[in-house]
This record gives C-alpha cells, structure tokens and sequence, in this order.
C-alpha cells in the first residue's frame, strides 16, 4: 500500500488529532497537577496543528496557506504560554506550601 | 435582515466604551496612589454601569441591536462588536451586580498598598471587561480570547489568601477551565476549516446541516459545559467558590460562570440549525436536571455555609440548562418562547441572590468567627440586616413568591407544560423543594433565639451590609416584572432572520 493519498495535510491532520486524544486523556485521567498542565499543552499543541492543516488546505491559488488561521494560532499560542506560566506558578507556590507543611500530602 | 453586511450603528461607540472603560481603570489603578485605588475601581465600576445602560436604552428605544465594526472593517476580515436585546440585558444586569460588589468589598483586603488590595481590584476590573466582550463579540475567536481573559482574571481570585487549600481549589479549577477553553479552540478550528469565517451572522447564513458543524458545537460545548460546571463537569466549582474570599465568591458565582454559558446560548440558539438541536439540547437538560438534584442533595449535606452556598451554584446552573430543551422544543421561535425569557431571568436572579448569598456569608464569617451552619442559633439578634439579606436570597433560590426566582421557575414550568414534557416539571418542582430544604437548614437556626447570648467577635459595617441587601433586594424586585416572554430579549436574534 502506498503513502501516495497521505497529503502533508492529512498526515498532520491525523499528527494532531492524535495529540488532541493523548492531550485529552492526560488531563482527564492523569494525576498530578504538573502532568495534566504538560497534557493541556499536548493537547493546545494538537489543536494548534489542526488550525495549521485548515490554513494549508484553506490555501487560495499561488499562495502557502490562508493566513487567517495563522494569525489565530499565534494568538493560541501566547494565550496557552500565559496559561501555563500562571498554572507552573501556582504550582510552585503550592509546592511551597506543601514543603511548609511537615505532613506532607501533595496533590 | 442583510445576512453579513453589518454597519456600525448610530451609538456603537458606546459599545467600545464598554471595553475599554475598565481597561482604562485598570491602567489607573496601577497608577495612582494606593489609598485612591479603591475609589478608581468604584469609578470605573460606576461609569462601566452607565456605560451598560446607555447601550440597554439604545437597543429598547430602537428595537435593533447596537452594532460597531472595528476600524470599519466588515467582517469576515475585521471584527464586529454587537449588542442585541439579550446581550444588553446581561450587560446592565453585571454591571449592576459590580457596583455593590465593590461598596461591599472596599477595606475588606487589608491595608491599600499591599499585593490582595491591588490583585482584588485589578482582577475585578478584568473581569468586567471580558464579561463585557463575551456579551457583545461577534466573532467566535474573539470569544474565546474574551473566556480566557474570564478565565485569567478568575483564577487568581480563588486563590487570593494564598493558602494550600485555595491554591488547589485555583489549580483545579484553571486545569478544569483550561481543558475547556482548549476544547472550544477546537471547534473554532473546525468551524473555519468548514466554513472559513468566524463571525457569527456570517455563519448563520451559510450554515448547512453538515457534521462539522454539529461536531464542532458539540465539542465547543463540552468545553463550555466545564467552565460553567454543568454536572458531571462541577467538582472544580465547589472548593473554588467557598474558598474565595466573599466579595470573590459573588462575582465568580453570580457573574463568572454565566460568561461561558452565555457563550453557549448563541452557539445553540444563533448557530445550530432547530432541527439538528433536539437530540443534543436534551441530553443538556438531562444534565442540567441532574445538576439540580444533586448539586441540591449535597448542598443538604454541607455542615459550612459557604459550601452550602457553593454547592446550591451547581443546582441553580442546572435550571438554566433546561432552557436548552424546552427553548428549543415549544417548535415557536425560541426567542418569543416562555423559555427564552425563563432562561435569562433564573440567570439573572441567581446572579443577583447569589451574590447577596455569598457577601452575607462573608459578613456572617466576620460577626461569629465561624460559619458552621450548626451553630447559627442566635445569628439574627447579632445581625439582623445580614439574616434579612440571606432571607430574601433564599426566597429567590427557592422559587417561593414574589421573587425573580420564583418567575423563572414559574415560566420554565409554564413552558414545559405547554410542551407536555413532564419530567422537567418533577425537576424543576423537586429542585425547589431541595432547594427549600438547605435554606431552611441556614434561617430555621439563625431566627432561633438562643439559649445563650452567642459572642460577636467583631461588629458588622453597616455600609457593607447595605450591598449585600441591595443585591438581594433587587433579586426580589425581579418578581415583579410580568409574567411573560419579553419582547427586548428576542431583539436583534441572528438566526430570526436567517434561513
């Protein structure tokens, strides 16, 4: 069997759609805080990729890609980077909190 | 309606002024000395309040939504500000809810000048503005910069006192929020691949019955569903609510949580094609009814009363998921539906008794050292305008007569009749029951007379007994509206004039 159907798009369309599942499982199931922040950023990485595959196909005659989903994704990707440095904060505060505490405990 | 072609409209400035009025107090506030930074939150808090009015006078008096493009770009490449009959409403209705918050919570955070004084104000200002965004965006990517705005300016609030507990309480929470907000990216991925454009009357006129559309609503939903904590998705909201600090608490609970619903209201109303909706909307009431028994069975179980509060959120966010099936079940225009209108004043009673709920809460904590529900006898000799407060809140959690409340109920359980659907009626009837129940576990004690004078560790500000009152005042006066669908709530509707 041949890759020959596999467009670049289609092969990063199912790249993301698997990151979304394994992002999606992370955060629901996993335990941790730390874990499930690195599965929402899988996750986020997943949709991310599906926002470039629309902009690929989405591409008009001539050109690379639509830039709208582009300009999407980055406005993504700094809303994601915000989301994580202030849940890695909390984190860490926590983290304090928990290394006060001599019973221990964590999360 | 001209499907797509939107013009900015005369006064839809007022909408910009919507968002940037708070945005220009936050910029204040870090500007100015620390003992004016209250009274520049409160400002900013009251012109945002006249702000909300001046667009609710515009779009009644000419019976069409304000619209301003940005830069005057047309959408699909530029971004519309839109504020229709319901978007209005909710406007005025956080705003109103804003000003007692902030009366209430002035000199609640220690000395001006330190970190939770400026943390409460910068958030609360934030809040405003997203909530604002997310009531009058038009376009779905500007929404959900808008829900994660929400999201940010939440989050540190529930942890405001620092301590491990509310820490957790802010982790879940944002873990909970951010896998939805990621989700909802999801569906605005799916949405613009299938259609190329984000705006939200440009979609409705070129939407198809296709299943990327229904995909992506559904996941958008999911998402939505975990912000608003619709049961099974509710477990965040409980810590996360009782552990704020009370002036929080009212605003995450009365306003926060109805962003995203709001949000899901125009996906299933404005977007998805009526016939596509039955199966989906009533799996939605199925949840929302499971919401308010159970959120109502453990709020009979809490020995705290914020818990017992925070808990009684999760039941009274289910109701407003019925309006799911029965808006979109009557086979009327959904807007003109009883339902349409029970929808958005159970959404606007709650928020105005919750908050009252959750400040009188706070001001109970500071009379008695405590809020152990146990040990309430004797609270309404100590402070009688606060029991007042959680007396005429409770009647409206209840649903008893004349109260906002009690309207929404009674048009949910108009509208369910007319429909024949029964099984909402027997929610609804025992979710006021419930309901009843953990009320009457809070006031029976507190107007007991005690067997001993109980101590009062610190006397009450009467000023801030005051807010709590006014909100639940308000609360009431709501009953007072008539009994019928409202003819500004079905304004400017986008699907009314789509195909």
């Amino acid at each position: 069997m041949s890759l020959a159907p596999l467009d670049a798009a289609t092969l990063y369309g199912l790249m993301g759609a698997i990151l979304v599942g394994l992002g999606l499982y992370g955060v629901v199931l996993l335990g941790g805080f730390l874990r499930r922040l690195l599965a929402f950023n899988l996750l986020g990485g997943g949709v991310f990729i599906l926002f470039g595959v629309v902009a690929r196909r989405g591409a008009g005659a001539g050109f690379g890609g639509d830039p709208v989903p582009q300009a999407l994704v980055i406005t993504g990707i700094v809303v994601a980077f915000c989301a994580t440095a202030l849940a890695i904060t909390l984190i860490e505060r926590l983290t304090e909190e928990d290394g006060d505490d001599p019973s221990g405990g964590g999360s | 309606m001209s499907a797509g072609l939107l013009a900015t409209s005369p006064g839809g400035d007022v909408l910009v002024a919507a968002i940037v009025v708070p945005v220009i107090g936050i910029l204040l506030l870090w500007l100015v000395r620390p003992r004016a930074v209250e009274w520049v939150a409160l400002a900013a808090l009251l012109a945002n309040l006249g702000v909300a009015v001046a667009v609710l006078r515009t779009v009644s008096s000419s019976a069409a939504p304000v619209a301003y493009l940005i830069g005057g770009w047309q959408p699909p490449l530029g971004l519309a500000l839109r504020a229709d009959g319901i978007a209005a409403v909710f406007m005025a209705m956080a705003a109103t809810v804003l000003v007692p918050v902030a009366i209430y919570a002035r000199g609640a955070f220690g000395a001006p000048g330190e970190r939770r004084p400026m943390v409460f104000w910068t958030m609360l200002l934030a809040i405003t503005a997203a909530l604002n965004l997310i009531f009058c965006g038009q376009d779905l990517f500007n929404l959900y910069v808008a829900l994660e705005l929400l999201t940010f300016a939440a989050v540190p609030l529930v942890s405001l006192d620092g301590s491990r507990e509310t820490l957790k309480a802010a982790l879940r929470y944002l873990v909970f929020a951010l896998a939805g907000s990621v989700l909802y990216l999801l569906g605005v991925a799916i949405i613009y691949g299938a259609y190329g454009t984000l705006d939200l009357i440009g979609l409705a006129s070129i939407r198809g019955p296709d299943g990327a559309l229904l995909l992506a609503i559904g996941v958008m939903t999911a998402g939505l569903a975990a912000k608003t904590a619709l049961f099974p998705l509710h477990l965040w909201l409980p810590p996360a609510h009782a552990g704020a600090p009370p002036a929080a608490s009212a605003v995450l609970s009365a306003l926060v949580v109805k962003g995203s619903f709001f949000i899901a209201l125009r996906l299933w109303f404005d977007l998805l094609p009526p016939e596509r909706a039955v199966a989906g909307s009533t799996l939605l009431g199925v949840f929302g009814a499971a919401a308010v028994i159970i959120g109502s069975a453990m709020a009979l179980r809490q020995a705290r009363l914020k818990l017992l509060v925070a808990y009684s959120t999760v039941a009274q966010l289910g109701y407003l998921f019925l309006v799911f099936p029965l808006g979109l079940g009557s086979g009327a225009a959904p807007f003109e539906s009883t339902a349409w209108t029970a929808g958005a004043l159970q959404l606007m009673a709650h928020a105005f008794a919750k908050a009252a709920m959750f400040m009188a809460a706070g001001l109970v904590y500071e009379a008695i050292g405590h809020d152990r529900i146990a040990e309430f006898r004797g609270l309404g000799r100590i402070a009688p305008l606060t029991v007042l407060t959680m007396t005429l809140a409770s009647i409206s959690l209840m649903g008893l007569p004349p109260s906002g409340g009690f309207s929404a109920k009674w048009l949910m359980l108009t509208a369910a009749f007319g429909e024949g659907a029964w099984w909402w009626v027997l929610v609804i009837a025992a979710g006021g029951l419930l309901a009843a129940g953990y009320v009457f576990r809070i006031l029976v004690p507190a107007f007991t007379p005690p067997e001993e004078p109980i101590a009062r560790v610190k006397p009450v500000v009467v000023r801030r007994e005051a807010a709590a009152l006014a909100l639940a005042v308000i609360a009431i006066l709501i009953g007072f509206l008539p009994l019928a669908p409202w003819p500004l709530l079905a304004i400017g509707r986008i699907a009314a004039g789509a195909p």
